[in-house]
């Protein structure tokens, strides 16, 4: 049998390695075998490459592979899982200029008169180019070195389609014409282009809004490996890089529908750049009722169910060890303790189940909207931890509210609401939430962490 | 060459609609752990990384071989951190 042969038999096998992995992702009794399938994949996948007869050296090669191995290696070992947004956000980057690269490399000694392989070029280097600086910028904004403000500025939509409308050119010289500037310079220019594309593309979304973007670059990164499988016509990067371009879009997708809104609005709107409200309507609301942790206390002791609603603020304040104590407790004094956790709480999809899986949480207790709504009268205290305008019930009784028709954790029709918050601040959106106001509900002011620590001390007291 | 992109464009097509039918069946509980995987899968860029720098021209050794050190982090690290998550979760 001849090398190529036995390569391309390979990369059947690793195809398949990443499609079983993928379904066994489906449930978390197998989801770790799973990954374990699909890194065997590429583990195939990368030896069999390298008995590939035209690499003259290995040595930078090897160099390179172990240097990034290392990096990853001690990356992912250390990572906080409260950082888990920012680090796939990083990786997703890596991989978009990975992808980049590739076509770079290819275009440099490829023949110019081949419009279907400058195509796919093109693509690569310019979705590459995107997701590399459009995941520096998610990256900057989660970890909060740049604002997660969104940034707005006048003329933008004018910036932006100018920059559209020079990418295609530059694009229709590449494939067609091939004049005006020489290949290298082309080549420059696009990388220029989709790098300054990118930083345009998510600098006016704002920090609530990232899980969107991070599945939608997750999805290119996983097109940019595609379109690199059609520059070296390679089967297993078409096939893997396009179950990556699905799932991001799906993921996408999710989140855009549990915030009843379109991408295009995520994308462009700038939502949430409005500082704040105005006070007035604040006051027409009427008064917030406070409660102290040993009363909270007395109420949660009498609790037969209960409800804990994470938000991302459960996260900044590192509160999910001492809220898994807490639920522990309420067990143990024989109440049903659930995790209702909205799609969208967080900075990214299952930023909070991954939270409360490193807290001990057991998952079948982490429930969905759509599973507890229904029974939510039932429900004798809900916990709102660092969560706001999921739990917001102008959502679904305020039509002139921005987050109108975004399905919400509907916790105001339970018999006792606690709100754990800092301070009366609005939330992300910038929008009042009545579910203060209401007569069921009270507000444990302060830290997350301390106000759950108390109210676990209180039971063991 | 016609024949070969229609054969690869087939095969992308037929690859977006498993991918579309695989992960519609994840959890939301999985969500991330999910994403880090198909992360590290979209590293496969890596074979083609492997290939573009193995010749003896400098400047595709350098892009090569930066291609792959950024595309082995995203492997080793998108996989060893996603079965570091999915290790936590767990059923009492």
């Amino acid at each position: 049998m001849d090398t190529s042969l036995i390569v391309n038999l390979t990369y059947i096998a690793a195809s398949i390695f990443f499609i079983v992995g993928l379904k066994m992702l489906g449930s978390p009794e197998t989801a770790r075998r799973g990954n374990l399938l699909s890194s065997s994949g590429m583990l195939l996948a990368v030896v069999v490459t390298l008995l590939d007869q035209n690499i003259i050296d290995y040595r930078y090669i090897a160099g390179a592979l172990l240097a990034g191995s290392l990096v990853g290696y001690f990356a992912a070992t250390k990572v906080k899982m409260t950082s888990m947004p920012e680090m796939v956000a990083i990786f997703n980057g890596f991989g978009g200029i990975a992808s980049l690269l590739v076509g770079s490399s290819e275009y440099i000694h490829s023949s110019l008169n081949n419009p279907a392989l400058m195509g796919a070029i093109y693509l690569t280097v310019l979705i590459g180019g995107v997701t590399f600086t459009g995941s520096l910028i998610a990256y900057g904004k989660l970890s909060e070195v740049i604002s997660g403000r969104p940034f707005l500025y006048k003329g933008q939509q004018f910036v932006n389609g100018l920059l559209l409308i020079s990418i295609l050119l530059v694009g229709a010289n590449m494939l067609f014409v091939q004049e005006f500037i020489t290949p290298n310079q082309t080549l420059i220019l696009l990388i220029v282009l989709a790098f300054i594309l990118g930083v345009l593309f998510v600098i006016p979304i704002g920090g609530a809004d990232m899980p969107v973007v991070i599945a939608l670059l997750n999805s290119f990164s996983g097109l940019a490996a595609c379109a690199a499988g059609f520059v070296i016509t390679n089967n297993v990067l078409i096939v893997a890089g396009a179950l990556v371009g699905a799932s991001g879009l799906i993921l996408t997708n999710i989140m855009c529908k549990a915030m009843n809104r379109s991408l295009s609005n995520v994308l462009f709107s700038g939502f949430g750049a409005v500082s704040d409200t105005s006070s007035d309507s604040e006051e027409d609301q009427g008064e917030v009722s406070p409660i102290n942790a040993q009363d909270a206390y007395l109420i949660l002791e009498a609790a037969t169910s209960v409800l804990i609603v994470p938000g991302y603020g459960m996260a900044v304040a590192q509160a999910q060890h001492a809220v898994r104590e807490l639920g522990e407790l309420l067990e143990a004094n024989g109440a049903e303790v659930k995790y209702a956790i909205h799609p969208v709480a967080g900075r990214m999809p299952g930023h909070m189940n991954v939270l409360l899986a490193e807290a001990n949480v057991s998952y079948d207790v982490l429930v969905e909207p759509e599973d507890v709504n229904p029974i939510m009268d039932t429900v004798d205290v809900c916990m709102v931890i660092g969560a706001n305008d999921v739990v917001n019930p102008d959502a679904k009784d305020n039509e002139g509210s921005p987050i109108y028709g975004m399905p919400i954790i509907e916790v105001d029709n339970s018999k006792t609401v606690f709100v754990l918050k800092r301070s009366m601040a609005s939330g992300f959106a910038g929008i009042q939430n009545p579910l203060f106001f209401k007569s069921n509900s009270r507000m444990l002011f302060g830290d997350a962490k301390e106000t759950v620590s108390t109210l676990v001390s209180e039971f063991k007291g | 060459m016609e024949s070969q992109i229609i054969l690869l464009i087939f095969i992308l097509v037929l690859s977006i609609f498993l991918g579309i039918e695989l992960i519609t069946k994840v959890p939301s509980t999985l969500h991330t752990p999910l994403m880090s995987g198909a992360n590290a899968i979209s590293g496969i860029t890596l074979v083609g990384a492997i290939l573009s720098s193995g010749s003896s021209e400098l400047i595709t050794i350098i892009l090569g071989s930066s291609a792959v050190f950024f595309a082995s982090i995203n492997v080793v690290g998108g996989y060893l951190v996603t079965n570091r998550m999915l290790g936590m979760f767990k059923k009492k």
